[in-house]
């Protein structure tokens, strides 16, 4: 059995694919994460929001095996019933067992290959396999050039979904900047994940390449992944997410639907920055202030 | 003029095997930046997997073809070499990735030292000679061409030509260099980049043990020894074509080898190897990024 893997089934239930249990996670002294328990349901917008220096970060590092974490569990369902344990899998089998992608904050494309070439690599495991480990490739065996030319048919799909197919030839490091986001979540969803992580999708957009990037996502989770994403812009999570988790200092403080979290005292107070006993005065100010 | 001509071609011989041997040391600095210091010692040890080969065979299959036997010499050749490297990167280097940096570099040095006391001890210290196996000698005009230069030129060719093919056109090569560019990224796109790597000093050997082969055919013997001073001269084509440029080494490997051998020509022999060095240091003063590579741009 791969390592990893478990077959009892831990009562996660069918509609959850990933199910963090007690994740703590600490640097020398500093506690990043702090016990934290959350849930993604399969075929849902997640997003994960808070202060500066809550841990978000921190949370999608130790999902996706930057991070090994201090303490929890990281279980994620497959489709297909299987679970994994994506803090005892290595870097590479989390995209490749657990169907697990992520984006980052900070681009990070490969710049010397073009357009095309970044989607072929996310697809480097199907390739190899139908290549014999390159040595039957090299033949040009018909059963490896029609998965070669699957794996761009699904190349070319994101391609036009993202809206870069007339940009496939040039190296990934000459696009602009919103187009460079788009190709790293093309990328991402070219290695077919279930989960899709995307760290900030929306940073440095303008409002049209924001428009855009929903409407991208929104066909993403329609065509069956679920995706966790940290954002900042209110305004972006409010409209695209379909459930939020708050975090403050590597602690949940709110978790539910948008309009649930919109209306805590507990966030409102995280984002004003009020101590606990203000609470209930930012939440009469709140009261107030609805009305315009 | 057909003096010159004649120097050309053994420059382009020469050329041809340093620029082989180059191609490990850029391969591996360009995926995992380190320099291969054993890497001369692996294109010895190709030439001593070629002299068993050529021991056994001349022995036990006496008139056996001198095709056959070429083939023979450098497919084990790369068989062992490739073994052994990997095992050197598996025991050696990868257990200090993530270290501090020169830890890799120093390792590197103590298993050249490894491998060239190790055949020193189990094969003698005295060169090793063989009988000329290609000795047929083409005249055109009043230049001479062995029929071995042609081979060694052709060989080259072909396995460059290969090579080029799976680093731009394969899947592997895709990963190779995907992981040059962003190991954790490829990590994380599914590429087991350890592997890669693996393969990359596999490929590196590989090559290498071509050109030892070629080597022990060239000048007809073999020494423990082989390894350091035309393992630094291919260090220094790689580095003046550019580390970390494929095309770079190959097109360094060729200089190297004309300048060494017009320089024999025309100046004084006993200085070809200063002459080589001295070209090395001129260019890290003037083009540290060497003739084809990149300038290294620091995103801040």
């Amino acid at each position: 059995m791969a390592p990893g893997t478990t077959t009892m089934t831990s009562g996660i239930a069918g509609d959850t694919i990933l199910k963090v249990e007690h994740l703590s996670m600490k640097f020398g002294g500093l506690m990043a994460i702090n016990d934290l328990s959350l849930e993604v349901r399969r075929g849902e917008i997640t997003a994960l929001i808070g202060p500066n220096g809550a841990g978000k970060t921190t949370v999608f590092n130790c999902i996706t095996g930057f991070y090994k974490p201090t303490m929890g569990m990281l279980t994620l369902q497959r489709r297909d019933g299987k679970e994994y344990l994506l803090e005892r899998l290595r870097d590479f089998e989390i995209p490749k067992l657990a169907g697990v992608a992520r984006t980052f904050q900070n681009i990070r494309l490969f710049s010397g290959l073009t357009v095309l070439e970044n989607l072929l690599v996310a697809q480097h495991n199907a390739l190899m396999k139908a290549s014999g480990y390159t040595i039957l490739g090299l033949l040009g065996l018909p059963a490896y050039s029609r998965a070669v030319d699957a794996s761009i048919e699904k190349a070319k799909y994101w391609l036009d979904k993202a809206d870069l197919t007339d940009r496939a030839d040039d190296p990934a490091g000459d696009l602009p900047y919103g187009a460079q986001r788009r190709l790293e979540i093309a990328r991402a969803m070219c290695t077919n994940p279930e989960l899709l992580c995307l760290d900030e999708p929306a940073a440095g957009l303008n409002p049209r390449e924001s428009a855009a990037l929903n409407t991208l996502l929104h066909q993403i989770r329609d065509e069956g992944a679920s995706i966790l994403l940290i954002e900042h812009d209110m305004s972006v999570v409010m409209e695209i997410s379909d459930h939020v988790v708050v975090l403050e200092y590597g602690q949940k403080i709110s978790d539910g639907s948008p309009d649930h979290v919109k209306n805590d005292p507990r966030v409102i107070a995280a984002y004003l920055g009020v101590e606990d006993d203000e609470v209930e005065e930012v939440i009469a100010v709140e009261l107030e202030g609805g009305n315009h | 003029m057909e003096y010159f001509i004649q120097q050309l071609i053994n420059g382009l011989t020469l050329g041809s095997i340093y620029g082989l041997v180059a191609i490990g040391y850029t391969m591996v600095y360009g995926i995992i930046g380190m320099i291969n210091f054993a890497h001369g010692d692996i294109f010895m040890l190709g030439g001593f997997a070629a002299l068993i080969v050529f021991l056994i065979a001349t022995s036990f299959f006496a008139g056996i073809p001198v095709a056959l036997l070429l083939l023979l010499m450098l497919l084990v050749g790369m068989l062992m070499t490739g073994l052994w490297n990997w095992t050197i990167e598996r025991v050696a280097y990868r257990p200090l990735r993530g270290s501090f940096r020169l830890a890799p570099l120093i390792t590197a040095i103590g298993m050249s030292i490894v491998l060239s006391n190790f055949i020193q001890v189990t094969q003698g210290p005295r060169n090793k000679p063989i009988p000329p196996m290609v000795t047929d000698v083409f005249h055109i005009g009043g230049i001479t061409i062995s029929l071995k230069q042609v081979l060694i030129v052709i060989i080259t060719a072909v396995l460059l030509f290969a090579f080029w093919y799976i680093v731009n056109k394969t899947p592997l090569g895709r990963a190779q260099r995907a992981t040059e560019q962003d190991r954790k990224m490829a990590a994380l796109l599914g590429v087991d980049v350890d592997r890669t790597i693996s393969i990359t000093f596999i490929m590196g050997a590989a090559l290498a043990a071509v050109a030892g082969g070629m080597y022990l055919m060239y000048y007809g013997v073999a020494s423990f020894n082989d390894g350091f001073i035309p393992g630094v001269k291919a260090f220094t084509a790689a580095v003046l074509g550019g580390i970390g440029s494929l095309p770079g080494a190959v097109l360094g490997g060729l200089l190297i080898g004309l300048i060494e051998s017009l320089w024999s020509a025309y100046f004084s022999i006993a200085y070809k190897d200063v002459a080589t060095f001295a070209i090395l240091a001129f260019v890290l003063i003037f083009k540290p990024t060497g003739i084809l590579g990149r300038p290294e741009v620091e995103k801040v």
